[in-house]
């Protein structure tokens, strides 16, 4: 029992090494995992689905979605996992874990693409390295989709919108047989390079919480 | 010529207060009956013609001129030099302004005749300097750093007033500052009234220098809030002074603090309630259109006096009313009331920004508030300065524990240094009582001095400091519409992630709070139909279609009418001539219409615009020759087709409560009906027919080469109109909307792409935010004669999608202004066409 409790430290710190976070958070994390995935080993959509609070999410599927989508997990091919394990969960975690104080900008730039590049990936559902227009409308329509007030029809005519803004901002001049098929990766770098994604895209982790100081003797 | 014009400013302005010295002289010399109707009654010896009655008039007359040198002071100080301004923060400017007028008028009174007056300060020039703030303020952002800010504007303002006071009070009891008649309260009351940092000050000096938003906000926010906490610790301090050092024992201290809080949170409730009603009060008064946007006024000046007489911070009522209440009062009040209240505010709260620098500098020309001791007046600037930065770095330190994004160093000095003092801690001072405070006078010029020096030499060094600092600027960008969607993804991811986590984070509260806004605040504050167009992200698109329409509208007028919506002079067949013939005669009431339109077309909302489909249409007839009638039957049966009478009643020109004319709902469902009406049955057809797009395209490549070859320099326009063709060309598998050309290649002759909706979409084409069929509008735009036409090329291809597919017919079942909505996309990429009007 001891051996496996202390290859599991093992593994925390490795993880902690690979993701930035601390071992604690990782702590935090597994417990949270266990609980998800009611002590299984791995982690399926419906048990993502299952959290009451996400129930209510206009875009829960494309959140839900871009946990199991391999590009999201450091490999380099495509296509969507059934489950996932701890590791890769934390993996997905750690786009959203907020930078450290005083990192020299090379890094923070990396930082930023990174998370650009989390976002992409939820945006561009068939994996061609491209967001089509209906694509992204499907993504306006849906984050749309709670708030009454908003039409469809308007949902559309908004993602319209924005894509011609992207169109426009973007493409250079394009000759009269172009077409614009949609935003590439690095369009979308340059139209979203005024957000601050890197101060945004960030959530607390908590490095203690109640569980962890109760069994933490 | 700059400095000419700046010559010939100051002269006036030099002029206007001599006459004034010289009236006002004139009037203290006279010593006149007090009651100059009855004087005037007993001299009478004949019928006076012309009296002169300068008593009658003194005090308003007074009051409007010094608003007039001030605002003429504003002017001069804007139009001197810019190497000048760049270097100076205008505050400071207009406070050495106010040194020179103030020597005027000195030197013509012996006196200083006008001077600010605590009353005059916080009951007339104060209320809406704060009020503008707190209603333009950035929401989000300022709820989402309001912890921060709370922390700032409390522990921060307590922090510096109990250690200026207590240091001031130790290096007098040391013997730095001679003889004074002074104890610790005293020195805490003075440490209390120099401790906040004064929004008027900051926000002169901090809208100059664009530092990033967090840190704006944390300043202003702080200076905002802060005024209020310090008029709290006055008052608790001012009490304790009336007391008397040995009457206050720990029950009046716990007194005290049980004060500022009720004070400082009673204040702030107050504020919340009245925007509440100030809210629902903006729900009915859609019928007095005229006057709504004076509620707020009203309303808000209600909530500062009210709290003032509770003796609650009045302050943070008038912010916090301003705060909650904007949400519901843009989106209930008309889009021209809107405009009204914001230039309304900005306009008093401008002038009486400048009215409180100028009477600064004024102030300080009189003899009688003078008391020098140096070591009081130095010591004072060095602890306020000192204090300010330990105590920013202290909460920051704190603070950074807690947030995510912790503040920089950087902005820590920025905020540090941007500790300027103002008007705020010299109302207070002036307000001192002489009998509990002796040294009052001190007190005023050393907070004089203190004004002075962080709002002219810090906010001159600001700039400088900032930019050799490197602070983050504030990212000058345009409304953009994809980044808007982002930050609303970002709202519901990062709340996912939380829920994934199993955490109750901020975004959790966040979210809890939106939903609760959304379903019960909104629904009880605003009108049903407004609740739509104030989603954040509607209404930036509806701002940026505005945009462009009002630009599409301004360069048809650059152009000298809006003539470009129809005409083209190259066309096969000249559908103007004949239309304007044709138009002329049959309506000349509408052109009439145009005379009221042309006037004013900027500030119409496009809304009333839009719905006016007929005028645009007549609009090409003053710009075109309309003597040939060349094909009378063809002309004939496009009028029928694309005119609709438009039954208008104008009222009369003069109206106290209404500006424009009124549209009736039923004509714009009618033309509406007609227009999809026939849009139908084009369609129908269009299923029938065979898809003529690739042939079209090609006949129009070959118009265009034509073109060109006859040495038309404005080729780009038909290139314009030829992508849409070639796009649709190219797409034909996809889109079945190329239903509109079929009629087109079977009509009459007109060859050119820009008519083609035209023949089969009636009323609505006219307009091209009307457009069924967006591939109308480029082909419109196509028209004008821009030289980045092609430019504009590129946003063509996605438009075409949207739009030619068939789900734009389903918009036959929606509402006129759904469709309008959706059909004002089309004008999206006009953003490009604004640097022509800056």
């Amino acid at each position: 029992m001891g051996a496996s409790q202390s290859g599991r430290v093992h593994k925390f710190q490795e993880l902690a090494d690979k993701t930035g976070f601390s071992i604690e958070q990782i702590k935090n994390l597994h417990s949270r995992f266990t609980y998800l995935t009611q002590d299984e080993d791995t982690l399926r959509r419906e048990h993502l689905e299952n959290i009451s609070n996400l129930a209510i999410n206009p875009i829960r599927r494309q959140i839900i979605e871009a946990f199991f989508d391999k590009r999201n997990l450091g490999e380099n091919e495509k296509g969507c996992l059934q489950e996932i394990s701890f590791e890769e969960f934390v993996t997905v975690l750690s786009f959203f874990r907020p930078p450290k104080p005083r990192i020299p900008d090379e890094e923070m730039k990396n930082i930023r693409k990174e998370k650009l590049r989390f976002l992409f990936n939820m945006h561009d559902t068939d994996n061609d390295g491209v967001i089509t227009l209906d694509e992204y409308r499907r993504v306006v329509e849906e984050l749309l989709s709670s708030y009454e007030t908003i039409g469809a029809e308007t949902a559309k005519a908004i993602s319209d919108g924005a894509m011609l803004e992207v169109a426009s901002v973007t493409v250079g001049q394009m000759g009269p047989d172009e077409f614009y098929e949609g935003i590439t990766f690095e369009q979308f770098m340059q139209i979203l390079q005024n957000l601050e994604i890197e101060t945004k895209m960030n959530i607390h982790f908590w490095n203690l919480d109640t569980t962890t100081m109760k069994c933490g003797k | 010529m700059a400095s000419s014009v700046y010559l010939c400013l100051l002269r006036t302005v030099f002029l206007v207060c001599i006459v004034n010295l010289l009236i006002h002289g004139v009037s203290g010399d006279e010593d006149v009956n007090q009651n100059p109707h009855h004087h005037l009654h007993e001299n009478i010896t004949g019928l006076p013609i012309v009296t002169f009655k300068w008593h009658h008039v003194e005090t308003p007359y007074l009051v409007v001129l010094w608003v007039f040198v001030a605002a003429l002071a504003k002017l001069s100080v804007i139009e001197l030099n810019h190497h000048v301004t760049s270097v100076f923060p205008e505050s400071g400017l207009l406070i050495i302004l106010g040194f020179f007028l103030g020597g005027i008028v000195w030197g013509a009174d012996k006196v200083q005749t006008f001077k600010l007056l605590p009353s005059t300060f916080f009951f007339y020039l104060l209320p809406q300097i704060i009020l503008d703030a707190s209603y333009f303020m950035p929401n989000k952002l300022f709820f989402s750093n309001l912890g921060a800010i709370l922390i700032y504007a409390i522990f921060g303002t307590c922090w510096n007033a109990a250690t200026v006071g207590l240091s001031l009070w130790g290096c007098y009891e040391a013997g730095a500052m001679g003889n004074l008649d002074i104890g610790l309260l005293q020195f805490l009351l003075f440490g209390s009234l120099i401790a906040a940092v004064d929004p008027v000050a900051v926000i002169a000096v901090f809208e100059e220098v664009h530092v990033n938003e967090v840190l704006f906000i944390l300043v202003f926010g702080e200076s905002l809030l802060n005024d209020g906490v310090t008029v709290v610790l006055y008052n608790v301090f001012e009490a304790f002074v009336n007391l008397g050092g040995p009457m206050i024992d720990t029950a009046e201290i716990f007194k005290g603090i049980f004060t500022f809080v009720v004070v400082a949170f009673g204040g702030s409730f107050l504020g919340v309630v009245f925007a509440i009603l100030l809210s629902l009060l903006t729900r009915c008064t859609k019928h007095i259109q005229i006057i709504e946007a004076g509620f707020v006024f009203v309303v808000g000046y209600m909530a500062y006096l009210t709290a003032e007489m509770l003796s609650l911070s009045a302050i943070l009522s008038i912010t916090f009313c301003g705060v909650c209440c904007q949400k519901y009062v843009n989106a209930n009040m008309d889009e021209k009331s809107i405009t009204t209240l914001r230039h309304a505010l900005k306009l008093l709260a401008n002038g009486s920004e400048t009215m409180i620098f100028v009477f600064l500098g004024i102030t300080a020309i009189d003899t009688e508030i003078w008391v020098w001791n140096t070591g009081f007046i130095l010591l004072t600037i060095l602890f306020i300065f000192i204090y300010r930065i330990i105590g920013v770095f202290l909460l920051t330190w704190m603070l950074n524990k807690f947030r995510l994004v912790p503040v920089e160093v950087i902005d820590q000095v920025v905020m540090s240094y941007g500790g300027l003092r103002g008007a705020v801690a010299y109302g207070l001072a002036a307000m001192l009582d002489e009998k509990t405070i002796p040294e009052k006078n001190l007190m005023i010029s050393t907070t004089l001095i203190v004004v002075y020096f962080t709002v002219i030499l810090q906010g001159i060094t600001m700039k400088p400091l900032v930019q050799w600092l490197k602070v983050k600027r504030a990212a000058h960008s345009d409304l953009k519409l994809i980044e808007k969607l982002n930050n609303r993804a970002f709202d519901h991811i990062l709340a996912a992630v939380e829920d994934i986590c199993g955490r109750i984070g901020d975004n959790w509260w966040t979210r809890g709070w939106n939903r609760f806004e959304e379903n019960y605040i909104s629904w009880l504050l605003m009108k049903p139909k407004a609740r739509k167009n104030r989603d954040y992200l509607f209404s930036i698109f509806h701002k940026l279609n505005l945009e462009d329409a009002v630009n599409y509208v301004s360069e048809g007028e650059r152009q000298g009418s809006l003539a470009f919506i129809r005409s083209d002079k190259a066309a096969n067949v000249d559908f103007k001539k004949q239309f304007g013939s044709e138009f002329a005669d049959v309506m000349p009431d509408i052109m009439v219409d145009m005379s009221s339109y042309e006037l004013g077309i900027e500030n119409f909302s496009v809304t009333s615009i839009v719905k006016d489909t007929i005028p645009s249409v007549s609009l090409d007839i003053n710009a075109q020759d309309r003597k040939n009638a060349l094909d009378d039957i063809n002309a004939h049966h496009l009028l029928q087709q694309h005119l609709y009478r438009s039954r208008k009643h104008h009222r009369h020109k003069y109206s106290r409560s209404h500006f424009s004319i009124n549209q009736s709902e039923e004509e714009v469902q009618e033309i509406f009906q007609r227009t999809m009406r026939s849009r139908l049955e084009s369609f129908k057809s269009a299923k029938m027919g065979v898809n003529q797009a690739k042939k079209i395209t090609k006949h129009h490549k070959k118009e265009l080469a034509h073109k060109m070859a006859n040495g038309h320099s404005d080729g780009t326009g038909y290139l314009y109109g030829d992508e849409v063709d070639s796009a649709v060309g190219s797409e034909t598998g996809v889109i079945s909307g190329t239903f509109m050309r079929d009629k087109y290649t079977v009509g009459a002759g007109i060859e050119n792409p820009v008519f083609l909706p035209d023949m089969d979409s009636p009323t609505h084409s006219s307009l091209p935010w009307l457009m069924e069929t967006e591939a109308v509008a480029p082909s419109q735009r196509a028209q004008r004669r821009l030289p980045w036409t092609p430019n504009r090329l590129r946003r063509l291809a996605p438009m075409r999608i949207s739009t030619c597919s068939t789900d734009s017919f389903l918009m036959a079942d929606v509402s006129s202004l759904t469709l309008e909505e959706h059909e004002e996309l089309s004008q999206t990429d006009h953003d490009e066409i604004r640097p022509v009007f800056d």
